[in-house]
């Protein structure tokens, strides 16, 4: 008897969150299947990339992204560099001068620089904060203001801030946000839950599930995507069919393999290879396990990101 | 598949003795059916019953062995499609294609990468060698391989390859789908009993022989899903088990699509003929593209690929991967440890400050780069903590002023270490009173509460 495959498609299906406006607007979930099964039913959205910029400029010191960005300077000019990266479906915003630790930007300046970044951005754009849930909590109620009717993604609401944040974000001006979490399926869920409880709909939260370079832990934000991803379509839980998006840049680029000189380790090449190949495998690896958006640095990654979806849907 | 009670009661001698201590052959079938009795309670069933039953109950997918001594692996054997559900058995394999015309310039790059991560060898454990065209997923030169490739030269040069592959002391892939090349070559490397691939369709009979002679395994191909089944099939047929299945290289999404949907179905519809371990070939599915075969070799080694074939690979493709893999075939219920003892960090001597914290890989891992990156001389003393994390290793009595003083003994770190500045991480800075008390004439300090404050703080106190 021949062998005939048994589709599996769900019944259930992620969300659909879309980012941005007009014609550049992403979509990302609405599929019924796991991650890149077009085979069992057709993927409705792509897995999309986006390319980090820093409003502190990005490490000069490697040289191929030195190039790709010589002659811009401000952040609105490397946003416009980026947004024209083969590859890039949308641009990330990083606002690392803000963090009350460091250069610790006021929140003002840091929403002059989100204007003028969404003015030059022809893609649609997620605007990443520093990590200090305080400080987050008010920049993003007031870039929420001021880019209102861009659509933008912000990242992310956590479980000391998101109050405020989906309020001020979502509901008064329609903004998206992500949901952070650190790898538990348990804790993702009730994140959503509270979020859902303050009237926000799930095509307005997107999942950041927690992230790892490869080979620093990955198996468990692997493991947790999986669960996650079973308990949306095999289980109908509607707390957890929000997509996923896997910002793997920071992570991949701050493990020893992606900052060792090579006068250390002559034998492993040049740093910047090596935090590209870092940031391809993990990024890869997190679309295999469940992302339906990563974010990467390098402009040699988002090609290679961009290259694999379409080799593979 | 399970089986029946009645299925089981035709394979029973039928005679009702009693000797199993079950009443009748028939009650005796059921109870085996239902798994409350071992069929080697009845003595007097014969050896081709025990061989169709064995079968019958045999795990979803075959434990394939490739090479010899000790670069033999094991491939497949595994019981669930996720992680999470029990644990990957066997780690994926990764090779290099080597080529007549580039094999002297990659070879010695790909011996480079020989290192070890958590007591780990992370080395590239196979070399590919393909005779032309012939192989699977590329039925234009089946059988067929001197005349597709251009005669005998290609030929001399492929069975050169071979032998510089089999004199690097690395398991091979021999691939070549006719039959009588495949045999020189076999004789090349015979000791090292490589994997042969190329059965297909054509000329799976011949290659069937040609792998039971030499005692190797197969790598069996065909053009979609239905042509593998068919093809695993006749070769079953003929007594030959010991397989893997090419999953193609008409595309990467067809390779992908077969890699998963052979896996579930051996797995969850217990489809025993696709229940081999499989190879996937990235230099045929993206030629000369590195980028597009790393990220393709990231998606497989999550998703169900045991042998992945790359056109090269540099040190820099090599330390993601090979972490990756390590992560992904991690026994979920046991972290990841590291040996407890004294690791110098940039350099430390004797002098150096030192720091302590647990023996759960990722917290090393994490601890020592930041470290590192730090650029201070630091001695970091890993003790045993049961590989929790720091707070569940405080939490479960693994981490403590006594486990601390304990492992400084044992390693007589007061005789070893001359510097008396001990750090110890932020979460369990409530031990601070108890390990001055522990460690007499330590001076306990205690460092940031999270990892990335560690380069800054570092930076002050050596300042």
């Amino acid at each position: 008897m021949p062998f005939a495959p048994v589709p599996q498609a769900f019944k259930s299906s992620l969300k659909e969150v879309v980012i941005g406006a007009g014609e550049s607007a992403v979509a990302l979930g609405g599929e019924n299947v796991l991650p890149l099964y077009s085979f069992d039913a057709p993927i409705k959205n792509r897995p999309k990339v986006g390319i980090e910029i820093s409003d502190l400029g990005p490490d000069r010191s490697l040289p191929e992204l030195a190039k790709f960005y010589e002659g811009a300077s401000s952040a609105a000019e490397l946003a416009a560099r980026a947004c024209a990266a083969p590859g890039a479906d949308f641009v990330c915003l990083w606002l690392e001068g803000a963090d009350p630790n460091g250069e610790d930007r006021d929140v003002a300046d840091c929403v002059k620089i989100c204007r003028e970044v969404a003015e030059a951005s022809p893609l649609p754009l997620a605007v990443q904060g520093c990590g200090s849930p305080d400080k987050d909590a008010r920049l993003f109620e007031k870039i929420a203001e001021a880019l209102q009717g861009r659509n933008v993604l912000l990242l992310s609401a956590k479980e000391e801030n998101y109050k405020g944040i989906a309020v001020a974000a979502v509901t008064a001006y329609g903004q998206k946000i992500a949901a952070e979490s650190s790898v538990d399926i348990n804790l993702a869920k009730q994140l959503n839950v509270l979020i859902s409880q303050l009237g926000i709909a799930g095509d307005s939260t997107v999942m950041h599930l927690g992230a790892s370079a490869a080979g620093y832990g990955f198996e468990y934000i692997a493991s947790t995507t999986d669960r996650v991803r079973l308990a949306a379509l095999a289980q109908n839980d509607a707390a957890l069919q929000m997509p996923v998006i896997a910002p793997v840049a920071a992570d991949a680029w701050s493990v020893k393999e992606s900052v060792m000189s090579e006068d250390e380790f002559p034998e492993w090449g040049p740093v910047e290879r090596r935090g590209a190949d870092m940031e391809i495998c993990t990024a890869s690896a997190m679309i295999a396990a469940g992302a339906n958006a990563v974010i990467v640095r390098h402009p040699r990654s988002a090609a290679a990101v961009a290259e694999l979806i379409s080799a593979l849907l | 598949m399970a089986l029946k009670g009645l299925d089981i009661f035709k394979l029973t001698p039928k005679t009702n003795c009693k000797d199993c201590g079950v009443p009748t052959c028939m009650a005796f079938a059921m109870k085996v059916a239902q798994g409350s009795v071992q069929i080697g309670a009845c003595p007097h069933m014969s050896d081709e019953a025990l061989a169709a039953l064995g079968e019958a109950t045999a795990p979803p997918m075959k434990l394939v062995k490739i090479g010899a001594g000790e670069r033999e692996y094991a491939l497949g054997g595994e019981t669930v499609l996720f992680r999470h559900e029990k644990a990957f058995v066997s780690k994926n394999l990764f090779g290099v294609a080597l080529k007549p015309d580039s094999a002297e310039r990659v070879l010695p790059e790909v011996m480079k990468i020989d290192y070890e991560r958590i007591g780990e060898r992370m080395h590239v454990e196979l070399l590919h060698v393909g005779y032309g065209g012939s192989g699977n997923g590329d039925m234009a030169g089946s059988g067929n391989g001197d005349m597709a490739d251009g005669g005998s030269g290609d030929r001399a040069a492929f069975l050169d390859t071979v032998r510089k592959a089999a004199a690097a002391g690395r398991t091979l892939v021999i691939e070549c789908g006719d039959a009588g090349v495949a045999r020189e070559a076999l004789e090349l490397a015979k000791d090292g009993k490589p994997l042969l691939n190329g059965a297909n369709p054509s000329n799976y009979a011949e290659m069937a022989r040609l792998a039971e002679e030499y005692g190797v395994a197969l790598g069996v191909g065909a053009p979609d899903i239905g042509g593998i089944y068919d093809t695993v099939q006749a070769l079953e047929g003929l007594g030959c088990k010991n397989l893997v299945i090419d999953v193609g290289a008409a595309s990467a999404k067809e390779a992908f699509a077969n890699a998963v949907q052979i896996r579930r179905a051996a797995i969850k519809d217990s489809v025993r003929s696709l229940g081999y371990p499989s190879l996937v070939n990235l230099e045929k599915l993206a030629p000369g593209n590195p980028e597009l075969q790393l990220a393709l070799a990231s998606v497989f080694v999550l998703k169900y690929g045991s042998i992945i074939i790359m056109g090269d690979m540099s040190y820099a493709q090599a330390l993601p991967l090979f972490g990756l893999r390590q992560n992904i075939f991690t026994d979920p219920q046991k972290p990841m440890t590291v040996e407890p003892g004294v690791y110098p960090i940039n350099g430390a001597d004797e002098s150096a400050i030192c720091a302590t914290t647990v023996n759960f890989a990722l917290t090393y891992f994490i601890i020592s780069g930041e470290l590192q990156r730090s650029g201070v001389p630091v001695n970091l003393l890993i003790s045993d903590a049961g590989g929790y994390s720091v707070l569940t290793a405080w939490a479960a009595g693994k981490l403590s002023a006594a486990s601390l003083e304990k492992f400084f003994s044992e390693q007589g770190l007061n005789d070893r270490l001359k510097n008396r500045t001990l750090l110890i991480p932020g979460k369990v800075a409530v031990l601070k009173g108890e390990i001055e008390e522990s460690l007499p004439g330590w001076n306990i300090v205690v460092a940031p509460n999270e990892a990335v404050g560690i380069v800054k703080f570092m930076k002050e106190l050596s300042a």
